[in-house]
């Protein structure tokens, strides 16, 4: 079971990869590397998303991650069913990225850009405080069986779990990239990123563009979380904390705003997390790591690793 | 009397970092969210200097002021280069790490922190908590008329040219770069000298005691009074550092609360209760020109 203890989440501990040699540790590390990179791609496309269209950085997306996990634990212990839950869990926390945005966001968007990053990061906090009392503080179990089989490639174990989030990731970023580049609902989105003014002048709803990207947005956080939740069998209120900074540090080094650029940076800092943590054994810890590469990283090139705009072509 | 007395300390340390975070923020319009990281920088300073050099708490509080300004420099010089959004998250970058380093550096003393911080004394006299809160009030006081005095000057006309519009205040010939990196230097280093003072009061710190999560109430405290003005930031942090105490009852809700306080804030009166044209100050001053003018030229209020 290194591969569970490895890719862990903040709030657990983090096992290092102690009884396993230097030479087996790299085929573990690159199974763990490509599933958290695949929750992270998952997480960080719908804010990069939400960026694209609105410029605001949101704090609250995390909260759907939670949420999500936690409608699915619900609808799970009904139905039994891990997609059932999967689904309801994303349409949950499309509902509030939908009435968030309505509510909250496009009201304030005048207000200065600063203004609603404090707003994200006051409705993420009642947020968590409301599923610690709604479910209580403590870890809920999600014991659901995923239908694929746990296989050992070159010999290292891979859970189906694993192969799983690796799956619905592929699926849902090449889904994303195809609405976005071969659709009408692509376009629109597209031609409002870049100009939302123009792009309402030749007749695109830019209000039904965001309201559908946060439904998007919110949906993709949700089911990373939902997965999230399966593969450690735990669901707790603040489970979002560390994802809901960690991919803000994911966007901008994606160059915020950039979709295909947030995937690329989701995967190398999963990557990069677990191989640091395997082979160098950084003196801070794994969840520092990407904020360390933030900070370097634009000391070098302050537009982002991947300048924007590599999406709309 | 000595509740009161802790609980007027911990808000007057709260006023200072409110109205340090003001200058960044308020004045010059940089999006800062690690302002406790500068707050935990001074406090360890303070730490390490009075217990393994024997440094007295009047030494440590420059001292800690200027080991905050100077790392304020290099975010100073970190927020020339990056556009906005960057830097917020920059900002929040850096306090994550900044307690990572504190946590996971054993010079810091790790998870436990540093403890058994000696109390200042003056002539043989230890401090207590009256003598805390009077030297706390004090610091407050200096600290609200530096940023008065700054509202005044040209420094202060500058930054807030630099924060309406960059490019135009280039154009009239303001040094954007030199007056951004003294605001941010001169930001962090009070949130410093606030850290200093913080840590021999408590007599220890702990990494905790510096996360984001003390940054974001800062900063709410700055928006829930009012982003830009001195009233705003003492009256966000007398408010937000007062409610929990008050409420005792709500303890367990103090979050939840607290973050619909800061969502509705922003949502319908962004300028904070006492700032700028906020509701509260276009009434009193409303109720004053009335006052006035016996309510005889209505036209005339709020003008």
């Amino acid at each position: 079971m290194i591969g569970r203890g490895q890719g862990n989440l903040p709030k657990r501990p983090v096992l290092p990869a102690a009884g396993t040699g230097e030479t087996c540790v790299f085929i573990p590390s690159l199974v763990n590397g490509i599933t958290m990179g695949s929750i992270y791609a998952l997480m960080a496309l719908g804010l990069s998303l939400v960026y694209g269209i609105l410029r605001i950085l949101d704090v609250a997306n995390a909260g759907a991650y939670t949420l999500g996990a936690y409608v699915g634990v619900t609808v799970f212990r009904l139905t039994g069913s891990w997609w059932v839950a999967l689904v309801a869990g994303a349409a949950v926390a499309a509902l509030l990225g939908f009435i968030l945005q309505r509510f909250f966001y496009v009201p304030i968007l005048a207000k200065g850009p600063i203004i609603p990053l404090i707003a994200s990061i006051g409705v993420f906090t009642a947020l968590e405080e409301a599923y610690r009392l709604i479910f209580g503080p403590y870890i809920i179990e999600f014991p659901a069986r995923v239908p694929l089989p746990d296989l050992r490639i070159a010999g290292v174990p891979v859970t189906g779990v694993q192969l799983l989030i690796v799956i619905v990731a592929v699926v849902v970023l090449v889904g994303t990239w195809y609405v976005l580049g071969h659709t009408r609902m692509g376009l629109a989105w597209r031609a409002t990123a870049q100009d939302a003014e123009v792009a309402q002048a030749m007749g695109i709803d830019a209000r039904k563009v965001t309201g559908w990207n946060f439904l998007l947005g919110y949906a993709l956080a949700a089911v990373a979380g939902v997965l999230v939740a399966i593969n450690y069998d735990a669901v707790y209120p603040t489970m979002g904390d560390m994802p809901a900074y960690k991919m803000l540090a994911i966007i901008v080094l994606g160059g915020l705003g950039n979709p295909l650029g947030t995937i690329a940076a989701s995967l190398l800092i999963g990557l990069v997390e677990t191989f640091v943590a395997a082979y160098v054994g950084f003196l801070l810890p794994r969840d520092s790591i990407a904020f360390v590469a933030l900070i370097v990283i634009l000391l070098v090139r302050p537009q982002g690793l991947f300048t924007r705009g590599a999406v709309a072509k | 009397m000595t509740y009161f007395l802790v609980v007027g300390v911990t808000v007057a340390v709260f006023a200072i970092l409110a109205l340090s975070l003001n200058i960044i923020a308020g004045y010059a319009g940089q999006p800062h969210l690690g302002q406790a990281a500068f707050f935990g920088l001074g406090a360890y300073t303070a730490a390490i200097l009075s217990t393994r050099y024997g440094v007295s708490f009047w030494l440590d509080l420059p001292a800690a002021l200027l080991v905050a300004g100077l790392v304020g420099v290099i975010l100073g010089v970190i927020s020339l280069r990056l556009a906005r959004d960057f830097l917020a998250i920059t900002t929040i970058g850096i306090n994550f790490v900044m307690v990572a380093i504190f946590q996971y550096v054993p010079f810091f003393g790790g998870a436990m922190g540093i403890p058994a911080i000696p109390s200042p004394a003056i002539g043989g006299h230890e401090f207590g908590y009256r003598d805390f809160f009077l030297t706390a009030l004090v610091l407050v006081v200096l600290v609200a008329a530096l940023s008065a005095y700054l509202e005044r000057t040209w420094f202060g006309a500058a930054l807030k040219a630099i924060k309406d519009d960059e490019q135009a205040a280039a154009a009239v010939g303001i040094q954007v770069a030199s007056y951004k990196i003294a605001a941010f230097v001169l930001g962090t280093a009070l949130a410093g000298l606030a850290g200093g003072f913080y840590a021999h009061f408590m007599s220890v710190v702990t990494p905790n005691g510096f996360g984001f999560p003390v940054s974001v109430s800062i900063l709410s405290m700055l928006v829930f009074g009012g982003l830009g003005t001195i009233r705003g930031a003492m009256a966000g942090a007398i408010l937000l550092g007062i409610l929990p105490e008050v409420f005792r009852f709500i303890s367990n809700y103090r979050l939840l609360v607290y973050g619909f306080l800061l969502l509705f804030m922003v949502r319908f009166q962004p300028q904070g209760i006492v700032g700028e044209d906020s509701w509260l100050v276009r009434r009193i001053a409303r109720l004053a020109a009335v006052l006035r003018t016996g309510g005889a030229r209505r036209d005339t209020a709020g003008g």
